[in-house]
C-alpha cells in the first residue's frame, strides 16, 4: 500500500511541479492528468487495501477518467482559442486579468 | 299631533339644510321652501295647541335618555304644556311672517337665500328652546339662538357698526350665559337631574338648601337678563337694530329676546322657592323698565325707540315674574305668572308689528331718522294704520291686546306701592314714546321734502304680514279677558281654574294713564303746544343724560373693556418679550448646537467614514499587485496554502500515515520552492517588458 500511495505521491508532485513551471499551455494540461492519474492511484489502492468489499473507488476513478476525457477537450478547445488570439500557447502570455 | 311636536323645530332645520347645501342659487325657491316650512310648522303648532287646550293643559313628555349614568340622566326630549304651546304658536306664527316680509324687504339683496337660511335656523333653534324638556337641552337651544342672533345682527357685515353690533351683542350676552352655565352646574350637582319636572320636584322637596337655590335661581336668571337685555346687560339690544329689520322683529322683538322670560317662566319654582331671588328678578325688571323707557323718549331714530321699549316691556315681565316667585313665596295671592306670560305673546305681536312697520317706513324713506320723516300717512296707508294700531295695543288702550295682558302686569304689582307707582310711570313714558314715534313719523309736514316725495307704500308682501299681525295685536289679548271663566290665566296654570278678578279701578287708571301719555305726545309734537325743544333747553341735563343713555356703553367702555384690553396689552407685552424671548433663544440655540453637531459629524463621524475607506483603498494598493492575472501564480498560492494547512494540521491527524503525509508535504514543498523561484526569477510576470527583455 506504501508503494502505491508513494508512486501516487510522487506521480502527483510531477504533475503538481509541470502544472506551476511549465510555459506551455499543452505541458500544463499534460502536467494535469498526470495528477489525475495519482487521484487514480491513491482512488484504487485504497479500494483494494481498506474498503475491500465495495467497488466504489474502481468506479469514481473510471468517472474520473472520463470527466478528465471531457476536461481534456474542454481545455483543448481553450487552448485553440489561445492560440487564435495570442498567436501562441504560452501561458505567460495569458494575464490579461491582472490589475 | 302633540307626538310629532318635536317636528315643528325640525321643519325649519330641515329648509336651512337644503338651502345650504342644495339651493343657495335659486332665491326664488329658497325663500318660498323656507316659508312652506314655517307654515307647516304653524299649522302644527295650532293642532298643538288646540290639542293641549283639550287636554286642560296636562303636559305631554317624550324623552330619549342620551347619556344614563348612576347618579346622573340627561335627556333630549320635548315637553308641550300650555307654556310651551303658547310660545310654539307665537314663534312659528310671527316667524312666519317675518319670513313672508322678508321677500319684499330683502329684495335684491345678494345674499338673499343665506337671509332665509339664517331664519329657518334661528326658528329652528328657537322652536327647540321652546319644546325642550330639560334645561341642559334649553341651554344648547338657548345658545343656537345666540349664534343666529350674531348671524343675522352681522348679515350686512360690510357694514363695521353692523359687525361691531353683533360682536357686541354675542359677547354681552356671553357674559348673562356664564352665569346660565354656573347655575346648570349647580343644578347638576346638587339635583344630579336637568328635566324640569325632575328639577322642580326636588326643589319642591327642599333638597336644595334655601341659600343654594337662591344662588341657583339668581345664577339661572343671569341668562335670562342677557338674552333679554335687561339691566345692566341691556346695552347690545340697541345696536343690535344694525341688523335687517325683519331680524329685529323676529328675533329682538317677538323671540329670542323673550327667550330670557320664557327661561323665568319655565323655571318659575326655583323663584317661589326663594323669596330673595324672586326680589332681585322683580327689581331688575322694574329698573330696566323704567331706565329703558325714559332713554326711549329721546331717541330719534326709529328702530332704536323700538328697542328700548322692548327692552321695557320685557322688564315688565320679568318684573311680573318676579313678583309672582316673591308673592307666591311669601303665601300670597299674585298674577304676576299669567301676566308676564300673557304680556310675552301679546307683546310678540304688537312689537312684532311695530318693527315690521318700522322696516316698511324705513323701505319708504331710506332712513332711520324719525326727525327726518312726517307725513307719511297719505303715503303709506297700510303701514301707517298698522303701526297705529300696534302703539295702541302697547300703549294699553282698550279694547286692544296690550291693554288686558299690561293691565294684568300693573295688577300684578297690587301690594307692593312702588312697583306699581313705577309700572304706572312706565306705562304713560311707553304711550308717549310710541305716539311721539307715530306722530313725528306719520303726520305733520313732511320735513324732508326729498324723501317724502319719493316715499312709496311697500308691496303686497310686506303688507299682508302687517295686516295679520295687526289683527292678532287687536284680538290676541281677547284670549284673556278677564270676564272668561276658562282663558288664558287658567290655561297656563294647567287647566286650574285659575282667575283674576277684573279690576275696573285698575283699567280706568291704566286707561288714564295711557291716554294721558298719548294726549301729552299729540300736544307736544302734533299740536305744538308744547314745544319739546323748550321742554329739552329746560331739561337739559337729563335730556343728555338719557340721549346718551345714560352712559351705559361709555361706562363700560372704561369700566370694562379698556381694563380688559389693557390687560390683553400687558399679555400681549410679556408674550412679546418673555414668551418670543424664550423661543427665540430656543431658536438661537438650537442653531448653535447644530454647528456644534455639524463640526463633530464633519470631522469626527466622516473622518471615520472616510478614514475606514482610505485604510481599505491603501489596502488594496498593497495586495493588489497579488493579482498577476496568470494562472499558475494562483496554483502556487493554493499549493502554498495546502502545504501550510498540511504542516500544521494533517500532521496530527493522520498520524499512522506520518511517513507518506510527510513524503508529500516535502515533495510539495520542493514544488512549491521550485515554483517560487521562478517567480522570483520572473517567470510569472511576462508583461511587455519581461517579454522584450525575453
Amino acid at each position: 500500500m506504501l508503494a502505491y500511495l508513494s508512486l501516487a505521491a510522487i506521480l502527483f508532485s510531477i504533475g503538481m511541479f509541470g502544472v506551476i513551471t511549465r510555459r506551455n499551455v499543452i505541458g500544463i494540461m499534460m502536467s494535469l492528468e498526470l495528477m489525475f492519474n495519482a487521484v487514480n492511484i491513491n482512488f484504487v489502492a485504497f479500494n483494494k487495501f481498506i474498503v475491500t468489499d465495495s467497488l466504489l473507488g474502481q468506479i469514481f476513478s473510471a468517472f474520473i477518467i472520463v470527466v478528465a476525457a471531457a476536461e481534456a477537450v474542454v481545455g483543448l478547445a481553450i487552448v485553440l482559442l489561445l492560440y487564435r488570439n495570442w498567436q501562441g500557447i504560452n501561458s505567460d502570455q495569458v494575464n490579461v486579468m491582472k490589475w | 299631533m302633540t307626538k310629532y311636536a318635536f317636528l315643528i323645530p325640525l321643519l325649519p332645520l330641515l329648509a336651512f339644510v337644503l338651502i345650504v347645501f342644495f339651493f343657495r342659487w335659486k332665491e326664488k325657491l329658497s325663500s318660498l321652501f323656507a316659508i312652506a316650512m314655517i307654515i307647516i310648522s304653524w299649522v302644527m303648532s295650532v293642532m298643538v295647541l288646540l290639542e293641549t287646550i283639550a287636554r286642560h293643559g296636562a303636559p305631554y313628555e317624550a324623552f330619549y335618555q342620551f347619556i344614563n349614568l348612576p347618579k346622573f340622566i340627561l335627556e333630549i326630549g320635548i315637553l308641550v304644556d300650555p307654556l310651551t304651546a303658547v310660545m310654539l304658536m307665537v314663534v312659528t306664527t310671527v316667524g312666519a311672517c317675518v319670513e313672508v316680509y322678508s321677500i319684499g324687504y330683502m329684495h335684491g339683496d345678494p345674499r338673499f337665500s343665506r337671509f332665509f337660511a339664517y331664519l329657518s335656523l334661528f326658528l329652528f333653534s328657537m322652536l327647540g328652546l321652546v319644546v325642550a324638556n330639560n334645561f341642559f337641552m334649553i341651554f344648547i337651544f338657548w345658545e343656537l339662538v345666540g349664534l343666529t342672533s350674531y348671524l343675522l345682527i352681522g348679515f350686512w357685515f360690510e357694514k363695521k357698526s353692523a359687525a361691531d353690533a353683533c360682536k357686541k351683542a354675542f359677547i354681552t350676552t356671553r357674559v348673562g350665559d356664564l352665569g346660565f352655565l354656573v347655575g346648570l352646574f349647580m343644578m347638576g350637582f346638587y339635583l344630579g337631574t336637568f328635566n324640569y319636572g325632575g328639577v322642580f320636584e326636588k326643589v319642591a322637596a327642599g333638597v336644595v338648601p334655601a341659600g343654594i337655590l337662591t344662588l341657583m335661581a339668581i345664577f339661572v336668571f343671569g341668562g335670562a337678563v342677557g338674552k333679554s337685555a335687561q339691566f345692566p346687560l341691556h346695552v347690545w339690544l340697541p345696536d343690535a337694530m344694525e341688523g335687517p329689520t325683519p331680524v329685529s322683529a323676529l328675533i329682538h322683538a317677538a323671540t329670542m329676546v323673550a327667550a330670557g322670560v320664557y327661561l323665568v317662566a319655565r323655571s318659575i319654582t326655583l323663584y317661589v322657592g326663594s323669596t330673595e331671588a324672586s326680589l332681585v328678578v322683580a327689581v331688575i325688571g322694574i329698573v330696566t323698565s323704567v331706565m329703558a323707557a325714559t332713554i326711549a323718549l329721546v331717541q330719534n331714530d326709529i328702530k332704536r325707540v323700538l328697542a328700548y321699549s322692548t327692552i321695557s316691556q320685557l322688564g315688565y315681565m320679568i318684573m311680573a315674574l318676579g313678583l309672582y316667585g316673591y308673592d307666591t313665596s311669601l303665601g300670597h295671592h299674585s298674577a304676576g305668572f299669567y301676566a308676564g306670560t300673557f304680556h310675552l305673546m301679546t307683546h310678540a305681536f304688537f312689537k312684532g308689528l311695530l318693527f315690521l312697520g318700522a322696516g316698511s317706513v324705513i323701505h319708504a324713506v331710506h332712513t332711520n331718522d324719525i326727525q327726518d320723516m312726517g307725513g307719511l300717512l297719505s303715503k303709506t296707508k297700510i303701514t301707517a294704520y298698522t303701526f297705529m294700531i300696534a302703539s295702541l295695543s302697547i300703549s294699553g288702550i282698550f279694547p286692544f291686546s296690550g291693554f288686558w295682558s299690561k293691565d294684568e302686569v300693573i295688577a300684578s304689582t297690587g301690594g307692593h306701592p312702588i312697583f306699581m307707582f313705577l309700572t304706572l310711570v312706565v306705562a304713560f313714558m311707553t304711550a308717549f314714546y310710541m305716539w311721539r314715534l307715530c306722530f313725528l313719523t306719520f303726520f305733520g309736514k313732511p320735513r324732508d321734502q326729498h324723501r317724502f316725495e319719493h316715499a312709496h307704500e311697500s308691496p303686497k308682501v310686506m303688507t299682508v304680514p302687517l295686516m295679520i299681525l295687526a289683527f292678532l295685536s287687536i284680538f290676541a289679548g281677547w284670549v284673556g279677558l278677564p270676564w272668561l271663566s276658562n282663558g288664558f290665566s287658567s290655561f297656563v296654570f294647567h287647566g286650574e281654574a285659575y282667575k283674576t278678578e277684573a279690576s275696573w279701578l285698575m283699567m280706568t287708571i291704566s286707561t288714564i294713564v295711557a291716554g294721558s301719555g298719548i294726549v301729552v305726545a299729540y300736544l307736544m309734537y302734533y299740536k305744538k303746544v308744547i314745544s319739546p325743544e323748550r321742554m329739552m333747553e329746560r331739561f337739559k341735563p337729563i335730556y343728555t343724560l338719557l340721549y346718551n343713555k345714560y352712559y351705559f356703553d361709555e361706562l363700560y367702555q372704561v369700566g370694562v373693556l379698556n381694563p380688559v384690553m389693557a390687560f390683553g396689552r400687558l399679555m400681549w407685552k410679556f408674550d412679546a418679550k418673555v414668551i418670543d424671548g424664550l423661543v427665540n433663544f430656543t431658536g438661537w440655540f438650537t442653531i448653535v448646537w447644530a454647528d456644534i453637531q455639524q463640526w463633530f459629524d464633519k470631522w469626527i463621524i466622516d473622518g471615520a467614514v472616510n478614514g475606514s475607506g482610505w485604510l481599505v483603498r491603501q489596502g488594496a494598493n498593497v495586495l493588489k499587485f497579488i493579482q498577476s492575472g496568470s494562472m499558475q501564480f494562483y496554483a502556487l498560492f493554493i499549493l502554498t496554502g495546502i502545504v501550510l494547512f498540511g504542516i500544521f494540521k494533517f500532521e496530527l491527524v493522520f498520524i499512522s500515515y506520518r511517513w507518506p503525509t510527510l513524503s508529500i508535504i516535502f515533495i510539495l514543498s520542493v514544488v512549491l520552492l521550485a515554483g517560487v523561484s521562478r517567480m522570483i526569477q520572473g517567470g510569472y510576470e511576462t508583461n511587455e517588458n519581461a517579454e522584450s527583455e525575453e
